[in-house]
């Protein structure tokens, strides 16, 4: 990248750095709490296995509620509880809690797609061996909806990756920040043209291994 | 309720007394006052058209559905009085296998059939142990690594029934098992649940909406209709002398009771001082076989002419059906057709 001086250089890696930990800690954090709250509203739903409407609709709400709030605001919004949870609401570290919060509201519902696709007769024949809920959501449900979940991942990854453009308004960095300052506010085009060329390059990637994942683990 | 045709020296396997079940608050009546009993290494088959409740009948026999009102008795168990623990572990006892398979698109062949015993608990060696020995009953030894969607129809269906076996239950509920099958696969399934009925001992309750299916496997059959039974008995005495006008044209589908009206109409008239009488003859019982209709012919000395006929095996026994049209004195007429019905044939005569 000669078209760089070698200071931008450090500066591109260092943000690229900080965009890889806070979409990827997002990512994790997000799925690790998406699948259980997606799992919770497929069970309690109108025709789940165990239908509860007390559970499901605040829950729903919940969920429906982070997803409507721009991130940009949700991410000012809560800086009382990123700070509680974060110990401060500046840096890469803080960003990644809004991150979290937004990706796990998005994961959750996209997960509960991809476990409604799953074949009605596979779980009712679970259901006629003697499986538990228990055994229904983990052993049938999980699996066979494994190659939708990693599809619906692979969506929550590349949404990261532009909401983590964002994070440079709680001093998160990352790749968009950098564009930001450098590329819009001191006039250097040429930053920001990396900065959009790395930007298509991760999520060309990210979607290319998700797109492999999907079809090594499905097998219809 | 008494049910005189179920072969009384065995013990029940499945009762089922008076099920009701209505889908939404005034919706469709799926069972109407429904009650069956299923010997103990019988096939029993369940026909009727789709909508009749014959899926909602072997739904509620593991209480994947639950009936309103009734009772359900599986190998003298009262279902319905159990809790959950204990009706999952009565359901291990209940194979069912299914129209669509519903097989785990991402387990292969072996692992499918293992998934019962793996949500039982049972240790993985004696799943492997299991599977080993149940995939050759099916057929399927050379697929156990393969995943369903490398499999044919048949195939499939082999491993739906191997993996129904695999905690060797006592029952098997077949619901559509080969509809979604072509003729020739549902042939094959049909020897295989039949060959399977043998040598395990499995006593097979089963829903179809094609008669052809219960001719070829089944020892009673029910008929529903509107969530009720409306008729049920032996299958030979079923297919052979159905009551019911829905058992007959279920019947007819497989051996056609029909006389053909446009080859009535061809038949030629009879000659000056003689009558043309048209019967048809239902084959039973000892004389089923017995030359008939040639014997009819020479002692009487009249004519005979064949209409229509079929002479089939059902369950079994020899039965046949046939059309005739008989020419010649009328004296001589009336006294052949007094002649068979003295053998015990069914003869009714047809109006032209």
């Amino acid at each position: 990248m000669s078209w760089l001086t070698p200071t931008m250089q450090d500066l591109l890696l260092e943000a690229l750095w900080q965009t890889a930990v806070m979409v990827g800690a997002g990512a994790a954090i997000s799925v690790a709490l998406g699948l259980p709250i997606a799992l919770l509203l497929y069970a309690t739903g109108s025709d789940g296995l165990r239908p509860a409407p007390w559970v499901n609709r605040p829950l729903g709400l919940l969920v429906n509620a982070t997803r409507s709030t721009p991130f940009i605001i949700l991410m000012v919004a809560i800086v009382p509880f990123t700070r509680l949870v974060a110990g401060t609401s500046i840096g890469t570290g803080a960003a990644i809690v809004p991150l979290a919060l937004a990706a796990t509201a998005f994961l959750a519902r996209l997960f509960e797609n991809a476990l409604r696709e799953v074949d009605k007769g596979v779980i009712e024949a679970a259901r006629a061996m003697g499986a538990t809920r228990l055994q229904i959501l983990l052993k049938v449900l999980v699996p066979e909806a494994l190659p939708g979940l990693i599809a619906a991942t692979t969506v929550a990854l590349v949404s990261l990756v532009g909401f983590s453009a964002m994070a440079g308004a709680v001093g998160g960095g990352g790749l968009g920040d950098l564009g930001i300052r450098f590329g819009y506010q001191r006039f250097m085009p040429e930053v920001m043209a990396t900065v959009v060329l790395v930007l298509i390059l991760l999520v060309q990637g990210l979607q290319s291994f998700g797109d492999w994942l999907v079809r090594r683990t499905s097998h219809r | 309720m008494h049910d005189e045709t179920a072969p009384a020296d065995r013990a029940t396997a499945i009762r089922l007394i008076g099920l009701r079940k209505r889908f939404a608050a005034g919706g469709t009546v799926a069972l109407d006052d429904v009650s069956l009993e299923v010997k103990q290494g019988e096939v029993f088959g369940i026909v009727g058209r789709s909508g009749a409740g014959k899926s909602t009948l072997i739904r509620s026999v593991n209480l994947l559905e639950r009936p309103d009102a009734g009772q359900v008795e599986v190998l003298g168990a009262d279902l319905l009085a159990m809790d959950e623990p204990a009706l999952r572990s009565a359901r291990r006892g209940i194979g069912m296998v299914f129209q669509h398979f519903n097989l785990h698109t991402r387990r292969t062949v072996a692992e499918n059939i293992a998934f019962p015993l793996e949500i039982a608990g049972v240790p993985r060696a004696e799943r492997a142990a299991r599977v080993a020995e149940i995939l050759p009953l099916v057929g399927l030894e050379a697929k156990r690594d393969s995943y369903p969607a490398q499999l044919s129809g048949g195939q499939k269906q082999r491993v739906g029934i191997a993996r129904a076996l695999a905690s060797r239950p006592r029952i098997l509920l077949c619901d559509e098992a080969t509809s979604a099958l072509d003729p020739e696969t549902t042939q094959e399934i049909l020897a295989l649940l039949r060959e399977l009925r043998e040598r395990l001992d499995l006593t097979v309750l089963l829903i179809t909406h094609e008669m052809g299916v219960v001719k070829a496997v089944c020892d009673r059959v029910a008929v529903m209709e509107a969530g009720r039974v409306i008729e049920q008995g032996r299958v030979f005495d079923v297919f052979t002398r159905p009551a019911h006008p829905t058992t007959r044209r279920f019947v007819a589908e497989v051996i056609g009771h029909a006389v053909p009206q446009g080859t009535l109409a061809r038949l030629p008239r009879p000659a000056e001082g003689q009558v043309r009488q048209v019967v048809q003859v239902v084959f039973t019982g000892p004389h089923s076989t017995r030359a008939v209709v040639s014997e009819a012919s020479r002692d009487f000395g009249i004519d005979i002419n064949i209409v229509s006929g079929r002479v089939d095996e059902i369950a079994g026994e020899p039965f046949g059906v046939m059309a005739l049209a008989a020419y010649g004195p009328e004296a001589r007429v009336a006294a052949a057709f007094a002649w068979m019905r003295g053998l015990g044939l069914d003869v009714a005569e047809v109006s032209e």
